[in-house]
């Protein structure tokens, strides 16, 4: 994304379901991808929040180099009051680990999406990406999860959990994982659903005097921790987690 | 305590319970047994106030108040413990945050102060006591993982924590081997025999009746109480049969 490089368009696979009339006034401010480089054996961590009360648009982009058996992990909370996009990505070194959590929250006409891209360039390197969406009203929330794994990039082990879960039948989730896979030796996982609160679970929940607002809040509280379990940093989660219950509350 | 007058109620279009009048005062324990299909589930749902279940005509007068005017969760806070048939697992939420949120909410709307963590700790360790239940399953997610007879175990502890004024109890006996039938049998009896309580108990068996003994024995069949007796009906229902018995 630099100033200099047209608008993309929705042919574009990786803005399929982005907001690009949100996108038009900001694209020439934007500099392109944020370079980030882990050294060998290193880890470190980074937590965005894109949150409607600061950003109308939020964009970030970042591209990872994470080396040889270093570790990198990114947790993300994407709620832009207009549009709101996480692009991240991570070409992973030998025996390193990309790790990413996300939680996708929105409501009214809010397009919100995680893009990842993740390069399996080398041996033994592990990745693992959590997305949880809650989506009410007309929003619309994406993940976009494209890994590939180069020919000698054996035991690579790569995982992909995508969930969302819709408040409003209104509402709209896409989830796609592309998988380029060049090695015979390599495990690679993903998982994708949308679904709603288990109706079953709310009468069982208010049979024993919870309201229903609190049951849903319990409910929620509990599908979206998935995406910051991953994080090692105790006060980081609360902190990440604080926040996402924040905007949950007014997604209701 | 409890008066259900003509009750008819409908799932989706079929209408299943057909004028089903019943009455409980405090102190008493009632059994519900009948075939399948007879309308058991459906009288504790149409009681718990469950989604879909429609009320078409009838009252139930519940301490005073009209106990369908009422959201399930007021329901509960009102003094009413369904325990279910199938206990629903609830992924991520822990037992503990669950029946915390649960009572002080229950609390709240009686206006009662709440409990505090360490109270609520305190009162969960003596249920799951009383209950033989382990601790570290308070500490799981709500019946995740848990077997069928552990789940019903769970009821249980639910219910002594919540300390309800009138229980009824789907089919609490199913599913449980004969130590953890004896174990909830007189888990029913230390919680809920006061003569300030009731208990609406519904079963297929005689087994659990002779833990928990019953004042009255109703039989429902075709959404209707068809006959009432005293706990001899419940045996002479083993014997003979519903068809023999309600015919």
């Amino acid at each position: 994304m630099t100033a200099t490089l047209p608008l993309p368009t929705k042919r574009d696979e990786a803005w399929r379901y982005a907001d690009l009339k949100a996108l038009e006034p900001i694209w020439p401010k934007l500099d392109g991808p944020e370079k980030v480089t882990v050294a060998d054996g290193e880890s470190a961590s980074r937590q965005i929040t894109v949150l409607p009360m600061i950003d109308g648009v939020g964009i970030v982009d970042l591209d990872i180099t994470i080396g040889d058996n270093a570790t990198f992990a990114i947790h993300v909370l994407v709620s832009a009051a207009d549009y709101g996009r996480i692009q991240v990505k991570a070409t992973l070194g030998k025996g390193a680990h990309f790790e990413l959590g996300g939680a996708i929250l929105g409501s009214g006409t809010q397009t919100l999406e995680i893009v990842t891209e993740t390069i399996h360039a080398q041996p033994n390197a592990t990745s693992n990406q959590v997305v949880r969406s809650v989506l009410a009203g007309k929003a619309t929330g994406s993940f976009l999860g494209r890994i590939n794994v180069v020919r000698d990039a054996q035991k690579t082990d790569a995982a992909q959990s995508v969930k969302a879960m819709l408040l409003d039948r209104t509402a709209t989730a896409n989830a796609k994982p592309e998988l380029e896979i060049f090695a015979d030796d390599v495990k690679c996982a993903h998982g994708a659903t949308v679904g709603e609160l288990d109706k079953q679970a709310l009468f069982y929940m208010a049979a024993r005097g919870l309201p229903p607002e609190l049951a849903q809040k319990l409910m929620l509280q509990a599908f979206i921790a998935d995406a910051f379990v991953s994080m090692d940093d105790d006060e980081q989660r609360a902190i990440i987690e604080e926040k996402a219950l924040a905007v949950l509350e007014k997604l209701s | 305590m409890l008066k259900i007058e003509n009750l008819h109620a409908n799932v989706g279009d079929t209408e299943i319970l057909k004028g089903l009048s019943l009455e409980l005062n405090a102190g008493e324990i009632h059994a519900i047994m009948g075939p399948n299909g007879a309308g058991k589930s459906t009288l504790s749902y149409a009681l718990g106030g469950r989604p879909n279940y429609e009320i078409t005509s009838g009252s139930v007068d519940f301490d005073g108040q009209d106990l369908l005017e009422l959201d399930p969760h007021e329901r509960a806070a009102a003094g009413i413990f369904l325990g279910f048939q199938y206990p629903v697992e609830i992924p991520g939420v822990s037992n503990l945050q669950f029946l915390r949120e649960s009572l002080n909410s229950q609390r709240k709307s009686r206006s009662e102060e709440p409990l505090s963590g360490a109270e609520f700790i305190k009162l969960a360790k003596e249920k799951a006591g009383l209950l033989k239940m382990d601790m570290d399953m308070l500490k799981r997610a709500v019946n995740v993982g848990f077997s069928g007879g552990e789940k019903k175990r769970n009821e249980m502890v639910q219910m002594g924590i919540i300390d309800p004024k009138l229980a009824i109890l789907d089919e609490t006996d199913s599913g449980l081997d004969i130590d953890a039938l004896r174990v909830v049998g007189s888990g029913i009896n230390a919680i809920m025999r006061k003569p300030d309580k009731a208990v609406l108990l519904i079963t297929h068996y005689q087994r659990l009746l002779d833990l928990v003994k019953p004042d009255f024995v109703h039989v429902l069949a075709g959404g209707r109480i068809v006959k009432t007796g005293g706990p001899e009906l419940a045996l002479q229902l083993e014997e003979e049969g519903y068809e023999a018995v309600a015919a």
